[in-house]
């Protein structure tokens, strides 16, 4: 069930990217797709009534190993999450530039290149 | 050795990128130096390590909790080619990207990429895979922009946009692989997918990564971002993207995750090389009409990519069936050893066009002529490139494209044979065009004062254009067993890959 809402956050990015016309909503779109796709990967790890996967002295490995969450997708989910970032940056930065040189943000208008 | 030479590959290329925006941020001479430096040593270092096989554990950590680094006879091949252009473009700049400003920027993120295409390549690890191929990406978005007119700024949007797409398409992929198996590591996936079994969460994976790499090595029908971005970045970058970026991040992730990671079978095989025709027939007919130089060129890295997909994907199709073993590596080796012969003369072609857009001022094929005579050296090279992409003996491109074709024939394919010479024949009809309104005829009036670009511009151009010439020799038995063999060997005994890894840790 919570999958199926990851696959929809997706397909809502991936409508958005292919049906906006403006250059900023087209890179909101790709955050929204980016956001499904973190979800789904940190949800991989979860475990309903999941301990913190952190070990100190007083913990039981027995019943560390069995209840606390996959440490790894957080990992990843993090890296992941800094790499969109960086991407989105240049992205907004790139639909500022075409600002300032068409004047405007609609896609329709900024085509320049074609054959 | 081996140990204390790979973490080099990602750590001088990082260390020097950002020591230039340290240190050249006003003079633009430490950064030429920097940069020409740290590609030298880096060639240096690749060829040093060809014959160096196995396994390097990031911080001495077991896989599959740690990361590795794997060495094997395919990843040293990617970074012989890497390298070798990274270092010839590296040194065209010196000249040619004097008219522009913030040179350090140019080199740092230039650097950045290098890092990440080297890391692609000796990776052993699906989500170290994902973090370099964005490394490489996002330098490259910045790099295709580097100019910042109209042009520049609307293909980078396209590039950025749906690289992001394909990035996260394979993150995605990522996921679901290791959901499934539980793993990041690519020999133990390889090995718990060996055991269970292709599911359909395996062949949908699968799918998402074939859309994902295909949109990063621009393969028909992905390819649409790759004529607007190539032509629009510099040239030694148009050079690097066309030359190994796609091949770094695309093609060869495609090929390690399919060969060594899922294992081949006859479905797969049969996309690829489905894929593989696509994009060499719709490349080559997008190409023929062009007339603006560089953009002719970047649709002829679409169509001469498909040969390298498709007989890659031959070879895979012919194992997964059940074929002669030998068949298979004769068309194993025509692919890489097309894929090596097409970095070295697009980059060659792709350098050229810009000393000749430097020199000229003009990218349109209609405004030039005559070049043959007012720069000889350029002319003369690019007449090379050119006959060698069009696959004329005895340049290197007619022998990669000869195996590809004997390989098809040989094992019964006799249509796709076809349709591979009659793709390289409408190559050379569209490079006579090039060769025709460019380097021949009479001088036209504007280009009377055209003169020769300065010697540090032309140096790469003849290096390259003497690789084009002498690379034919590896195709002979005895040099194919030490340059290709490795590599190959690696694409035919896919499956033990796995094994492989843990025997050398």
């Amino acid at each position: 069930m919570v999958f199926a809402l990851c696959f929809v956050l997706f397909l809502t990015g991936l409508y958005c990217i292919l049906t906006k016309k403006n250059t900023v909503k087209i890179i909101i779109g790709l955050s929204i797709m980016e956001a499904g796709v973190n979800l789904f990967l940190v949800l991989l790890g979860y475990k309903n009534d999941g301990v913190v996967p952190i070990i100190d002295r007083s913990t039981d490995i027995v019943h560390f190993l069995a209840y606390s969450v996959d440490p790894l997708p957080q990992a990843l989910v993090l890296t992941s999450i800094v790499i969109g970032l960086g991407t989105i940056a240049l992205g907004i930065a790139l639909c500022m530039r075409l600002y300032v040189k068409y004047g405007t943000f609609d896609i329709a208008e900024i085509r320049r290149l074609k054959g | 050795m081996m140990n204390s030479i790979l973490p080099l590959f990602v750590a001088i290329p990082l260390g020097a990128s950002f020591l230039i925006a340290l240190v050249s941020r006003k003079r633009k001479l430490p950064a030429d130096i920097i940069a020409n430096l740290s590609t030298l040593s880096l060639l240096v270092l690749s060829i040093i390590i060809f014959q160096a096989r196995g396994v390097y554990k990031i911080g001495g950590w077991l896989p599959p909790a740690g990361i590795n680094w794997v060495l094997d006879g395919f990843s040293n091949l990617f970074l012989v080619i890497i390298n070798l252009i990274s270092i010839c473009a590296t040194v065209f700049s010196i000249k040619y990207m004097k008219h522009y400003t913030g040179v350090y920027k140019y080199y740092s993120l230039f650097l950045l990429m290098t890092a990440g295409m080297n890391g692609v390549v000796l990776t052993g690890d699906m989500f170290n895979l994902f973090v370099f191929l964005e490394i490489a990406s996002i330098a490259s978005y910045a790099l295709v922009a580097f100019g910042g007119e109209h042009e520049e700024l609307e293909a980078s949007f396209k590039y950025l946009v749906l690289g992001s797409l394909g990035s996260i398409l394979i993150l995605l992929g990522i996921a679901l692989v290791y959901g499934m198996t539980g793993y990041l590591n690519m020999a133990s996936i390889s090995k718990a997918i060996s055991s269970s079994g292709i599911g359909q969460v395996h062949i949908f994976a699968a799918l998402l990564f074939i859309t994902g790499f295909g949109i990063k090595a621009a393969l028909v029908p992905f390819h649409s971002w790759l004529p607007d971005a190539h032509p629009s970045a510099p040239a030694p970058i148009s050079a690097m993207l066309s030359g190994v970026l796609i091949k770094a991040i695309g093609i060869y992730s495609l090929i390690r995750i399919f060969f060594n990671v899922f294992g081949m079978n006859s479905i797969f095989g049969g996309m690829l090389i489905g894929i593989g025709i696509l994009s060499m027939v719709i490349g080559v007919f997008l190409a023929v009409g062009q007339w603006d130089l560089k953009r002719l060129l970047a649709y002829h890295s679409i169509s001469q990519m498909g040969y390298v997909i498709l007989g890659i994907g031959l070879g895979g199709f012919i194992i997964a069936n059940g074929g002669s073993l030998i068949v298979a590596s004769l068309a194993f080796l025509g692919g890489l050893f097309h894929l090596l012969n097409h970095s070295v003369f697009k980059s060659l072609l792709f350098l050229c066009s810009g000393s000749i857009e430097n020199a000229t001022g003009t990218r349109q094929l209609k405004e030039m002529g005559g070049l043959l005579k007012k720069m000889p050296v350029t002319g003369t090279t690019c007449t090379i490139a050119s006959l060698s992409i069009a696959g004329v003996p005895p340049f290197n491109g007619f022998w990669s494209k000869l195996i590809i074709v004997i390989a098809a024939m040989q094992a019964g394919y006799y249509i796709i044979g076809f349709v591979t010479i009659l793709v390289s024949f409408v190559t050379l009809v569209s490079f006579l065009k090039v060769m025709r309104y460019s380097l021949w005829g009479p001088v036209s009036g504007i280009l009377a004062n055209v003169k020769e670009s300065p010697v540090l511009m032309v140096l790469p151009l003849v290096l390259l254009a003497l690789l084009c010439i002498g690379m034919g020799v590896i195709a002979l038995p005895g040099v194919t067993e030490v340059v290709l063999k490795p590599a190959i060997e690696v694409l035919v005994r896919g499956a033990e890959y796995a094994g492989y890894v843990f025997s050398q840790l």
